[in-house]
């Protein structure tokens, strides 16, 4: 690029700039704007709210049925994002470090998983948990869960670990450690970064699943938030839910905001490296 | 420092036995493997580390397929569960010949086809302006990460009720009548819901073929006097070709698989379920096991045949399948 | 301390290649031992089998005495310093260099002595509490290597420790290493491509091609009597001139002339199965401007005259480059060491002939010149087998030797 076109090449790019934001972020604002409006206005078509209120997030937080459900989604994208990479980092290390038969298979099988149609999984699943007693359980979708994360994990993680050089695993098995020591005081520590943004993919992963939520489920037992978005009948039955339906969609954006705008930088890196080769 | 590598079983018993004052003892070639004992605990430490993961993956996908394969070949209503029988292929005839299955992967098929190959464009441009725009790099990123990381439903929401007369801000902007109503801006509207969310991804999997583009060569070709256009059809495209293809083979697999959007934004109305939708309405709302998982499989063997057709005819490299590197 | 024996040690490779083949090697405890070869030849393999950190396919490996084939690693007590350095990057240098002492269990104080002696020793005592990111290339280098000696180990095992240097921090690491290595003692292996350091480092050198060693001694040895052609082709800079040489009527037909021959060679080539033609090999600091030798060293060799292509002027001496026509010298260790020099494919310095002449030398680009050559250092190789026919009892003795 010219040195006498920067100006205007600034300028181009600082207009391209604000497309792209107001792309990504106006169906956030007008969900965000519509849980702020009191049901008069609510049908007014503003983009921004004439009179603002916070009736809506008062009233989802007083049912039971969002509070349970969001219980249920933070507990199950939890636990489900811990044991998957756990899994996942295991099977990244040996998959990055060790020489051991089946390997290749393991990653085509997580590979054919990744690309797998989620929908083809619901109906065994739902006669098999039904019988297994785990159907409309956090157990029943933690299991999903992890298996869909698995992939996404293990992908992820071992780009991350290849990024460690093998020397260093090496010297410290000079030095005199084991396996473990060598895993446990030389490469965890550097693989934390990496385990961190598998982590947070892998959470945002579960947090939005919406096909197993609703088909695993029947209950308020274990209903995630995005499944009982659809439930929602507001505070009484001829009440529209729309304010309601509103606020909880924010209250379960905020974490990925959050997730988005401090870790911005670790999401694309883990996002890029799992899908270029080498 | 007479510790062994690996404590097996059969060290541990001769670790009970040693007398205390015994000398530490010297592994020699008591037994002699083929492999060394290194070599040995190397495989049985990589196949120890993979058998948790494999075993969670292969119950919860293998043995449902299996089970799944098996439910299709019968008659299997739970609102009629004593008509439980084997009838082999009658599943398969009856959604096959049945229109809501064709119109159902109609337009599955549409979607797919239209949202992937807009989201390649739009996501290369995305791309480009991530990687390469001159200010307000990670304002851009952040943004773009926000479709990404929303969760579906709600996107869906808010679409639903930016569509909605009367209270959305772009049905009395673009139409008169009700869009989500008919059929044709139905569709419209659930792939514009669809290109909003998984843009970003594409652009960002194009984004990492981006950045392998060596800027020397993209240099060398300026000075050899090529345009802006054709730097980016001749220089970047066929080095991010591989990219490009694992990121259609990853869009196109996850387009084919919509149904978040459809099921908020339309239900399925006025002909526009995908092929999930239809396994979903059969199976959960209809409870017709033996149809739904029949709708299952035909979607699992449809899938299959896309990937196949990526990684057989374009050459797409499956990621992460690099042989391994020791050597 | 100790010694290091391997007994036929051979590595292959479950899809069939050798990496290693049958190396026999005894190293004395103390020694300082470099094994050089160019990439592939299987220097750095077995250095890692020493190490423990590849697996002996067949063979016996000795430290001390005792077979250490199944050891682990950590219980070889040996010390590695890696061509990437491998410094932990989220530690210190001094948790670096603590790492391995820590592993063993060593009290705190123990190991901040040592860690302490050792920073001294390579005047790392002010970088103590940096990170690698931090440091220099050469720094990191000497933390590598401080990581080595703090724990004093059995023996030192290097892999190309100074290749990611730059060429000038590269030959005062080479003095480093040399007075560590005396100073403490250790057993010393060294891995390394480049020839230099083969020749100033190490007490002995061992010669490696394609999982073979090709001859082992000390530097000088190698240099003046290479066993055979891939030898005396790798030692040296620049390298040996090689040229083919036919063998008619006792004499020798080179481009550079009629060769004349000695008895010894001559009842080498009556054999029966000896070879009609030959390469001819000299080294460049054997030339000299005719105008410049006095008569008494001028009966020792011979003269020829040839077209000057360029002149380098080192200072010291000329590297002069002369175009000679004649056949090309062919066989399969000389395309090897073209390949490893990068040249395989490029011609440009084929039939160029490299001399180094004195400084004194009037010679100028684009004239004819007269030049000598001592035929007492020229060797002669059998381009089937790349055997040194000028050799006997290890010694090399010129074409003209009876």
């Amino acid at each position: 690029m010219a040195v006498e076109t920067t100006t205007r090449a600034k300028l181009r790019w600082g207009l391209l700039d604000v497309l792209v934001v107001v792309f990504a972020l106006v169906p956030v604002l007008w969900i965000a704007s519509l849980s702020f409006k009191t049901p008069a206005t609510l049908t007014d078509g503003n983009f921004i709210p004439r009179e603002w209120t916070l009736d809506n997030y008062r009233t989802i937080f007083d049912t039971d049925q969002f509070v349970r459900a969001l219980v249920n989604s933070i507990g199950i994208a939890l636990i489900a994002t811990l044991i998957a990479v756990v899994l996942g980092a295991m099977a990244a290390y040996a998959i990055s470090r060790l020489d051991f038969p089946g390997k290749k298979l393991l990653v085509g099988v997580s590979l054919l998983i990744a690309m797998f149609p989620q929908v083809s999984l619901v109906s065994p699943l739902f006669e098999i948990e039904r019988q297994l007693k785990i159907f409309d359980t956090w157990l029943g979708l933690i299991l999903p869960y992890i298996t869909f994360a698995l992939p996404l994990a293990i992908y992820t993680l071992s780009a991350f670990f290849k990024q460690i050089p093998w020397d260093l695993e090496k010297a410290a098995k000079m030095d005199g450690a084991t396996q473990g020591q060598a895993f446990r005081r030389v490469i965890a520590p550097l693989a934390a970064p990496g385990l961190f943004t598998t982590a947070i993919l892998v959470f945002i992963f579960c947090w939005n699943d919406f096909l197993f939520a609703i088909s695993l489920t029947s209950t308020e037992r274990s209903r995630t938030v995005p499944a009982a978005l659809s439930f929602f009948t507001g505070a009484s039955q001829f009440e529209d839910p729309t304010g309601a339906i509103c606020a909880a969609a924010v209250v379960i954006t905020v974490p990925i905001i959050l997730f988005v705008l401090f870790f911005q930088r670790r999401i694309v890196s883990g996002l890029t490296s799992g899908a270029v080769k080498g | 420092m007479s510790i062994n590598a690996t404590p097996t079983g059969a060290d541990v018993a001769a670790e009970e036995t040693r007398r205390p004052a015994a000398v530490p003892k010297q592994r020699g070639g008591r037994r002699k493997p083929p492999l060394s004992e290194n070599k040995k605990a190397e495989r049985r430490l990589g196949l120890l580390l993979c058998a948790p993961a494999a075993l969670v993956m292969i119950a919860v996908t293998a043995y449902p397929i299996i089970y799944s394969v098996w439910l299709s070949l019968q008659r299997f209503d739970l609102r009629f569960p004593d008509q439980r029988e084997f009838i082999g292929l009658e599943n398969y005839v009856t959604v096959l010949t049945n229109e809501f299955w064709w119109t159902a992967f109609g337009v599955t098929m549409l979607i797919t086809v239209v949202t992937v190959a807009v989201e390649l464009v739009l996501g290369m441009g995305l791309a480009i302006i991530m990687h390469r725009t001159l200010i307000g790099r990670g304002l851009v990123r952040t943004s773009a990460l926000i479709p990404y990381g929303i969760v579906t439903v709600v996107a869906a929401f808010s679409w639903r009720y930016a569509w909605t007369p009367g209270t959305g801000y772009l049905a009395d902007l673009f139409s008169d009548g009700a869009p989500l109503t008919e059929r044709a801006s139905s569709l419209a509207i659930i792939m514009l819901a669809e290109i909003w969310k998984t843009t970003p991804f594409m652009a960002l999997l194009l984004m990492a073929g981006l950045a392998l583009v060596p800027e020397d060569l993209l240099k060398a070709a300026s000075t050899d006097g090529a345009t802006a256009w054709q730097k980016f059809t001749k220089v970047m495209l066929p080095v991010m070709k591989p990219a490009i293809l694992v990121a259609l083979l990853f869009r196109t697999l996850d387009a084919f698989r919509v149904f978040d959007n459809i099921f908020v934004l339309t239900a399925g109305g006025n002909e526009t379920s995908s092929v999930s939708m239809l396994a979903y309405n059969n199976l959960i709302r209809g409870l017709n096991l033996g149809i739904g998982s029949t709708m299952s499989v035909l979607i699992f063997i449809t899938v299959a045949i896309i990937a196949f057709v990526f990684v057989k005819l374009f050459g797409t490299a499956a990621p992460g399948s690099d042989d391994g590197e020791r050597r | 301390m100790a010694d290091i024996v391997l007994d036929k040690v051979s590595k292959s490779f479950p899809d069939g290649t050798v990496a290693v083949q049958d190396v026999d090697l005894e190293i004395a405890d103390g020694e300082f031992v470099i094994l050089v070869g160019p990439s592939g030849c299987g220097k750095s393999t077995t250095l890692n089998m020493i190490a423990g950190l590849e697996d002996i396919s067949s063979g016996e490996l000795r430290i001390a005495g005792q077979r250490v084939n199944d050891k682990a690693p950590r219980d070889r007590d040996i010390a590695m310093v890696f061509q990437s350095y491998a410094l932990y990057p989220n530690m210190t240098v001094r948790e670096n260099m603590a790492f391995p002492l820590r592993l063993a269990k060593l009290d705190k104080e123990t190991i901040d002595r040592k860690v302490d002696e050792a920073a001294k020793v390579l005047e790392l005592t002010s970088l103590l509490d940096r990170k690698p990111a931090n440091l220099s290339g050469g720094q990191r280098q000497r933390v590598a290597m401080g990581r080595a000696i703090v724990r004093q180990p059995k023996a030192f095992l290097m892999d190309e420790p100074l290749s990611n240097l730059d060429a000038k921090l590269r030959v005062q690491m080479r003095t480093v290493v040399s007075r560590l290595q005396k100073q403490l003692g250790t057993t010393t292996v060294y891995v390394t491509h480049d020839q230099t350091e083969a020749m100033t480092l190490g007490d002995r050198v061992v010669i490696m091609r394609g999982g073979a060693v090709q001859q082992v001694g000390p530097p000088q040895e190698l240099y003046d009597h290479p066993k055979n052609l891939f030898v005396a082709g790798f030692i040296g800079s620049p390298s040996m001139n090689f040229l083919h040489a036919a063998v008619q009527d006792g004499e020798l037909h080179t481009a550079l002339g009629k060769v004349p021959i000695g008895d010894r060679v001559r009842r080498e080539l009556e054999s029966a199965d000896a070879p009609r033609e030959l390469i001819l090999g000299i080294r460049p600091e054997h030339f000299e401007d005719a105008e410049l030798v006095d008569d008494d060293t001028r009966r020792r060799g011979m003269e020829f005259e040839a077209p000057v292509d360029i002149v380098e002027s080192m200072g010291s001496d000329k590297y002069v480059y002369f175009t000679v026509e004649g056949e090309k010298a062919s066989a399969a260790e000389l395309e090897e060491l073209a390949a490893d020099a990068g040249a395989a494919d490029f011609a440009g310095a084929g039939g160029n002939l490299v001399t180094r002449l004195s400084a004194e030398s009037g010679v100028a680009e684009g004239q004819s010149r007269r030049v000598w050559f001592n035929l007492e250092k020229i060797h002669l190789f059998d381009p089937a087998n790349g055997r040194n026919l000028t050799l006997h009892e290890g010694r090399a003795a010129g074409a003209l030797a009876d």
